[in-house]
């Protein structure tokens, strides 16, 4: 990737500077590299050396389970990946797991946001309560809601019911939430705990309007309407797109939801559950690297819009 | 609210009263709404903290049993009262894991964030990308190499396999916030220390460090975090020796009859040491998660 361009030595101070002043040069140039480089290496050795193999790995016919029977396998692999129906509908999965959990959470965090930056009594309170979901093991919050909450027998989403019914003298219905709704089940799981985090960075991007030029809008007379639609949410923006940019990050990648609440099962598996599928349970190590290799470019395209993005926040810091 | 702004300009003095008045309820309203929401979110987390603290009959009970007496079963049988599976060693291996992994961040991504920020190498910024883009690729497309390599040369199921792993995973985020943290270090402090003839490692240890001191503490809890919480390469890569509790919550996936309230108290504790990090640093937790680019 970017790494060519940072090995490479290049001159900026261009002071024509022949024999030994460019040597000096180049000595303080790797001086000024060299605490760098330990990260960087690691990171290089860590994440880019295996995407290799990958890459190697996909053009073989090879299951672990047939050890003795790996062979050179061309495009195999791939014409397997884009025919295969299972992968194809959890990559359609994905996106729409990843879209509804960003949006829903970043518009309930950008009302909550709204909410807390008003001044009322407890609003130190509300806020740290607020980011209780966040704060809670992903696994352990995927088995409150599957056990505690969506079971149909004794959660509490049915127990409610049920009381409301005892209450109000009628027989309340007992549904079986996850049967019903599993992607959706997953969904509420993910939101409740992704909102807090919306929240957070839309509060500090609220609280960091300049509010003399707020209040003289106010005074000039225009609405709390036209104050939000024309002066808070242009300054917003930014901060919308880089929640939603940090959002989309991890929940592409879930895994533990997926996992706990429903085993991949019911039609929600998505990409990274489906490839744990098929290294681990069909041990196809070839597919599942096939796989893989299609989920990275895909993810490059996304990620060099993601990556304009920020370049934008990078850009207006100053130093 | 639909005065324009003339309109409002030419009766404000008459309106001002009536306008604070109803200002006042609105803010009433408004915090009171703020109010329940809080509460409704944070519900779901009240509910698993009582029943964990409930019998299991008292647990699986509907309608509901809110009054239910309060016992520590559901804790005791988490640290294997009955069933003799004991807690510690995931525990262990996942704080083993965190802080050495954290550690090891902290000391790779403090010199690159000053080669990036203070003393800036050129094209410093692709750099940054580089790091930022590693994050972006799915950690399962690079799994199965992973594996072959660890098995190959016998790190599976090892928290040293493990710490490797996080750290990569976190370094990315902890250079992006480093670098935002230096980049708040005033220069001219750096200059004078140079002047006067103080090495790197001196300017690291006198002055870097101290100033930068709350903003360390920062990405070391949000790395802390991330490696407490992480369950895909934990549950591939370990198996009996160097399972984390995240794994070890796994097997609770499938119900096994009278069990919520040990379900709950095992996420409660699983959970604990994030939320007190978490609550301590709050302030601190949106600069961090935002990789230092919302103060």
């Amino acid at each position: 990737m970017a790494i060519a361009s940072t090995v490479k030595t290049g001159r900026r101070n261009s002071t024509p500077a022949p024999g030994r002043k460019a040597g000096f040069e180049r000595a303080a140039a790797w001086a000024r590299r060299a605490p760098l480089l330990p990260a960087l290496v690691f990171m290089i050795a860590v994440t880019q050396l295996p995407f290799v193999v990958t890459v190697v790995i996909s053009f073989f016919d090879w299951n672990a389970l047939y050890p003795n029977d790996v062979k050179f396998g061309w495009f195999d692999n791939y014409v397997s990946v884009f025919t295969d129906e299972s992968l194809r509908n959890s990559v359609l999965t994905t996106i729409v797991l990843t879209v509804v959990v960003v949006l829903v959470s970043l518009v309930l965090g950008l009302g909550i946001a709204l909410l807390l930056d008003r001044h009322f009594w407890g609003r130190g309170i509300v806020r740290t309560i607020l980011i209780t979901p966040f704060l809670i093991v992903p696994v352990a919050s995927a088995l409150l809601w599957k056990h505690a909450l969506f079971n149909p027998s004794y959660g509490l989403l049915n127990g409610i019911l049920n009381w409301v019914g005892g209450v109000f003298g009628f027989q309340a219905p007992q549904p079986d939430w996850i049967s019903m709704q599993p992607l959706g089940a997953i969904e509420v799981d993910l939101v409740w705990q992704w909102t807090p985090f919306m929240m957070l960075i839309l509060l500090a991007g609220l609280q960091s309007r300049p509010l003399d030029v707020i209040e003289a809008a106010r005074i000039d007379g225009a609405s709390t309407w036209q104050l939000f639609r024309f002066m808070t949410l242009p300054h917003l923006r930014r901060y919308l797109e880089l929640a939603a940019l940090l959002g989309s990050i991890y929940i592409v990648q879930n895994f533990d939801a997926v996992f706990t609440i429903t085993s991949g099962g019911l039609g929600t598996a998505n990409l990274p559950y489906s490839i744990y599928q098929t290294f681990f349970l069909a041990h196809d190590y070839g597919a599942a690297s096939a796989a893989g290799v299609v989920i990275v470019i895909g993810s490059l395209l996304l990620a060099t819009f993601a990556l304009r993005t920020v370049s934008t926040l990078l850009k207006e810091e100053t130093r | 609210m639909s005065t324009t702004a003339t309109h409002a300009r030419s009766t404000s003095s008459v309106s001002i009263s009536r306008t604070a008045r109803r200002r006042k309820s609105a803010t009433l309203l408004l915090g009171l709404l703020a109010w329940a929401v809080g509460l409704l979110f944070v519900a779901p987390a009240a509910w698993m903290v009582l029943t964990s603290l409930h019998a299991e009959t008292d647990a699986a009970t509907n309608p509901p049993s809110l009054l239910a007496p309060l016992t520590l079963d559901g804790y005791a049988e988490f640290f294997g009262a009955s069933s003799g599976a004991s807690p510690i060693p995931p525990l262990l291996n996942s704080a083993m894991a965190s802080v050495i992994s954290t550690l090891l961040v902290l000391a790779l991504s403090i010199p690159a964030a000053y080669a990036l920020s203070i003393r800036p190498v050129k094209k410093w910024s692709d750099v940054m990308f580089f790091f930022l883009s590693t994050k972006m690729l799915p950690v399962v497309a690079g799994l199965l190499p992973i594996y072959l390599i660890a098995k190959s040369t016998g790190l599976l199921d090892s928290v040293l396999l493990l710490v490797i792993l996080y750290t990569s995973m976190n370094l990315p985020i902890a250079v992006w916030m480093m670098r935002s943290f230096l980049s708040e270090v005033p220069v001219e402090i750096l200059e004078a220390a140079s002047i006067d003839g103080a090495g790197l490692l001196t300017i690291f240890r006198r002055i870097i460090i101290p100033v930068s001191g709350p903003g360390i503490a920062a990405t070391a809890l949000i790395c802390f975090i991330f490696s407490w919480n992480e369950l895909l390469f934990a549950n591939v890569l370990t198996s009996t020796a160097a399972y984390t509790s995240p794994v070890f919550l796994t097997s609770f996936v499938t119900s096994q009859g009278l069990f919520l309230a040990k379900v709950c108290a095992a996420a409660v504790a699983v959970s604990l040491p994030v939320l007190v990090a978490g609550f301590a640093a709050q302030d601190k937790l949106v600069q961090g998660l935002s990789l230092g680019a919302v103060k």
